[in-house]
């Protein structure tokens, strides 16, 4: 049985309160993807086709209206308890250190939250030991405000991996970084992954970055979205920068492109 | 280092020349001192009348702590009830909002009816009009977590409480104080609204007996010396603000301020 299986999901679309809307306009409808243990995929689509939407029904946060989800053998219901999450908003908070934000999970997950208090050395051990990772060694003290953006994001990438989450939900996590800075951060992500192995969904409207990260890359339709393409990337890992400007995935990025603007346009 | 000073004086500085202005205009166009007295004349009556003048204010103030001090313990729990709790929200906070117009002058004599004139009337005066900035800042505070970090906590199983307790009441405070500094000036108001409208004793009614006496002197003495004290706390609560929320002022929070 597959790590994470979403069968013909239906799921109408909600206001910022959380209130379906009355008119009961679909964001998603027949919506179904299957991924493995330790896969890295990869959703993209025209904007506002449900994307995001699609991560939260994975984890719980919101409940499909129809069809059925099952993450590790267990149907959805509640939220999951063991996901790490990112954002293209770093959303650290300002009142804690870097460091105090990467633990802030250990508060919360079990068993963790138990020893927290008495083993907090350990802890902080921890935390500075994954930031090393991340090229922000030295910065655990610093306060999220005195951080770059690009370093509020691996900040953030180290808060959604501290503890040890089994599937980490990425929302356009670099949305919002210059070209450069981007970059690094997929090197980042992917020097992550392959220390973890652990599965991994990832949200974004970069061709590029979907191709240069993922295992499969999904294509969902314009609203209400639905999977309708997908396309495994044959590169080995780790993957360099370069392998992005070799021929076949030149192509495939262009292929990945058009079916997207076929979506764009279809209705 | 020489900017900073100059930085922190000029207030003072414009106290002290606002206060020769005063002098200089009273004497120079011979106004008549029951109409307006001149500046020395009314620091002198602080000092001719100083026994009067401190036991008024210290009631005045021993009211308004009372009163303030009610007000932020309910109105910090009343704030979280509705920060966190749409239904509560929707339900309370239309009616506080038309509580909260309604002029506090009417409601003395109501309270005169039903506790009678005193220290009491004036504290409960201080709390009805320093209420409301508390509980909607503290609301604000809460209802505005930012929805991508409830999610990153929720995903890690993380119960409402939680929420509430990492994030919600620590990202509050710099709006809790913003309404503390706010509240502790409209608290001085009421006291001696209280003081003024029932006779309650305290600057206020010290003032009252001052005008029917044609003692304008006197009445410029307490206005001063009223300045000074709602001056003094609010000064205090900055100094609160600035130690525990620093933090804030170099995010990019927007602060919701609401007066009586």
């Amino acid at each position: 049985m597959a790590f994470i299986e979403i069968e013909d999901v239906d799921l109408v679309y909600r206001n910022s309160f959380g209130h379906e809307v009355s008119d009961g306009t679909l964001a998603l409808s027949g919506t179904n993807l299957t991924m493995e243990r330790g896969e890295f995929i990869a959703l993209v689509g025209p904007s506002g086709c449900g994307k995001s939407t699609l991560l939260k029904v994975v984890s719980g946060l919101i409940r499909a209206n129809k069809g059925k989800v099952t993450v590790a053998g267990e149907t959805v219901t509640d939220p999951l308890k063991i996901v790490g999450m990112a954002f293209q908003n770093a959303s650290l908070l300002p009142w804690r250190s870097t460091r105090e934000n990467v633990l802030l999970p250990m508060e919360i997950v079990e068993p963790h939250r138990q020893r927290f208090r008495s083993e907090k050395a350990h802890y902080e051990e921890l935390a500075d030991k994954l930031l090393a990772t991340v090229g922000l060694e030295g910065f655990g003290d610093r306060a999220p405000w005195q951080l770059s953006g690009g370093m509020q994001q691996r900040a953030q990438l180290c808060r959604a991996l501290v503890h040890e989450p089994d599937l980490l939900l990425l929302d356009e996590p670099f949305g919002a970084l210059d070209a450069f800075t981007r970059e690094e951060l997929w090197d980042v992500l992917q020097a992550l992954y392959n220390d973890r192995k652990c599965t991994v969904m990832l949200v974004t409207h970069d061709l590029r970055e979907a191709v240069y990260l993922a295992d499969t890359v999904y294509v969902m339709s314009a609203r209400p979205g639905k999977v309708i393409l997908d396309k495994k990337i044959d590169m080995p890992r780790p993957r360099k920068l370069e392998d992005l400007y070799s021929r076949d995935i030149a192509d495939l990025i262009q292929e990945l492109r058009h079916h997207i603007n076929v979506a764009r346009t279809d209705d | 280092m020489k900017n900073i000073w100059l930085e922190r004086l000029s207030p003072w500085i414009l106290t002290i020349v606002l206060i020769i202005l005063w002098e200089l205009i009273v004497k120079g166009f011979g106004i008549a001192r029951i109409v307006m007295p001149s500046a020395s004349e009314s620091f002198y009556a602080i000092w001719e009348f100083r026994d009067g003048l401190l036991n008024s204010s210290l009631t005045t103030l021993y009211a308004t702590i009372i009163g303030f001090g009610i007000a932020v313990v309910f109105g910090v729990l009343m704030g979280v009830a509705i920060g966190i709790s749409r239904p509560v929200y929707v339900t309370v906070y239309p009616l506080m909002v038309a509580f909260n117009a309604i002029p506090k002058v009417v409601v003395v004599p109501i309270l005169v009816l039903w506790i009678g004139a005193g220290l009491q009337t004036s504290a409960v005066t201080a709390f009805i009009l320093c209420f409301f900035p508390i509980v909607v800042n503290m609301a604000v505070g809460l209802a505005t977590i930012e929805p991508e970090l409830k999610d990153v906590l929720r995903a890690l199983g993380a119960k409402e409480r939680d929420i509430v307790i990492k994030v919600g009441i620590p990202r509050s405070l710099p709006y809790l104080f913003a309404s503390l500094k706010i509240a502790i000036t409209l608290a001085f108001v009421g006291a001696v609204i209280a003081e003024t409208v029932a006779g309650a004793e305290g600057i206020g009614n010290l003032m009252l007996v001052a005008s029917s006496n044609f003692n304008t002197p006197l009445m410029f003495a307490g206005i001063i010396v009223i300045a000074a004290m709602a001056t003094g706390m609010y000064g205090i609560f900055a100094m609160l603000d600035s130690r525990f929320t620093g933090w804030a002022t170099r995010g990019s929070m927007n602060f919701a301020t609401a007066g009586g």
